[in-house]
């Protein structure tokens, strides 16, 4: 007992950690359980807004629901919580009214591709300018581990106790073909392939998208026996490849199977204001006063 | 260390020291920064903190070349290093 009330009453140091400055240190310690991924992530994030030297008052993150929804309560920016499988329309909208905005959507698997997934194949189909980093953890992970459309077949959760007999999306492919001009994968150890290639994201004009497999200890890797977060690290660190440039189509990910990781698609189209302004200019004429034009004075 | 060929700026080159601030109260004892130590700088200690996490504490911290990766790697921003600008080894030739 005497150990604890030490500890509790250690000097403070005067010297700050370097991601208190873009931390709402209030709500922090997070409530990610120990080994998960998603804090981790959210330093490759921190880093890339650092290493492009980003004003920050011009950087917006929105989340949806799940244990990753939870980054925007988190992070010193301008945040939005949005509902259920919503974050891409409102950041959708956010965009087209601030054109000027860098917008980065910070979401699950369950938020962004089942509940959320007719607005994220339309976003990446009309080619908004935004950035779109879907964790992936394979399974719905606050409301208990019930089956994901990322759950592997084989793999177990809540709702599939016998095994998931389901076929799981393919993110990369599912943005690939939906539209998207930047599309990498990487996994939560890959921290610093992960944080350039955020960087290069942030930086693309149109919609990219990064998915990050992180662990989930206590609901993917508890249900399947699988050891610690920990464990899952060391999983990636012997089992991934990288590939840049793979074909979308031949980078499934099987229950505990080889994990394909790298930037696959890296395309210039333009993007949905351009497109809009073209389109109107077209009918209109001089009549059309661009819009947005990327300082957003319009 | 062995260099296939001696760099020309050697004399100049320094091997950077860190200095590790570990805050023990935030950790939740994942064990990622003992694991990809890459000088196996730090062991999970045997100490609690409040929440009943063992925190990792250093056991070489001479040895820390501030490569930074436990800071990164660390999902509960427990743990920083710092560069000690005076301080650094020479390279052995």
């Amino acid at each position: 007992m005497s150990k604890k009330v030490a500890l509790n009453k250690a000097p403070v140091e005067e010297k700050q950690h370097p991601m208190e400055k873009i931390l709402r240190m209030d709500r922090i310690p997070h409530i990610w359980c120990s080994t998960c991924g998603i804090g981790t992530t959210v330093t490759a994030l921190a880093m890339a807004l650092d290493q492009l030297g980003l004003d920050l008052n011009k950087v917006a993150i929105l989340s949806g629901i799940g244990c990753t929804g939870r980054v925007a309560g988190y992070l010193k920016l301008d945040s939005f919580h949005t509902t259920h499988g919503r974050s891409i329309p409102f950041a959708f909208g956010l965009h087209i009214a601030r054109p000027d905005m860098k917008v980065i959507v910070f979401s699950g698997d369950g938020d962004l591709i089942s509940i959320g997934g007719n607005h994220f194949i339309h976003t990446a189909r009309r080619n908004a300018d935004m950035t779109v980093i879907c964790v992936n953890n394979f399974i719905y992970a606050m409301t208990g581990g019930q089956v994901a459309p990322t759950t592997p077949t084989t793999a177990r959760s809540a709702t599939s106790p016998y095994g998931c007999y389901e076929h799981p999306f393919n993110l990369p492919l599912l943005a690939a073909s939906s539209g998207a001009v930047y599309v990498a994968r990487w996994t939560a150890l890959h921290i610093r392939r992960l944080a350039n290639s955020i960087k290069e994201a942030i930086a693309k004009p149109g919609f990219s998208f990064v998915e990050v497999v992180a662990p989930c200890s206590t609901l993917y890797a508890r249900l399947n026996k699988l050891g610690t977060g920990l464990d899952l690290m060391k999983f990636y660190h012997d089992n991934s490849v990288i590939k840049h440039g793979a074909d979308p189509k031949e980078i499934d990910i099987d229950y505990q199977s080889q994990i394909i990781v790298g930037k696959f698609v890296d395309i210039d189209k333009p993007p949905y204001i351009e497109c809009f302004n073209a389109g109107n200019k077209r009918v209109f004429g001089d009549k059309f006063k661009p819009y947005g034009g990327g300082n957003g004075s319009n | 260390m062995k260099f296939w060929r001696t760099p020309l700026d050697i004399d100049k080159l320094k091997i950077p020291h860190g200095e590790l601030h570990i805050i023990a109260e935030r950790c939740k004892g994942c064990g990622f920064c003992v694991e990809y130590c890459p000088k196996d700088v730090l062991v999970l200690s045997e100490e609690f903190n409040s929440k009943g996490y063992h925190p990792p504490k250093a056991v070489k911290p001479e040895e820390c070349v501030n490569c930074d990766l436990c800071e990164i790697l660390c999902p509960d921003f427990a743990i920083y290093c710092l560069r000690v600008e005076e301080e650094g080894k020479e390279v052995a030739k």
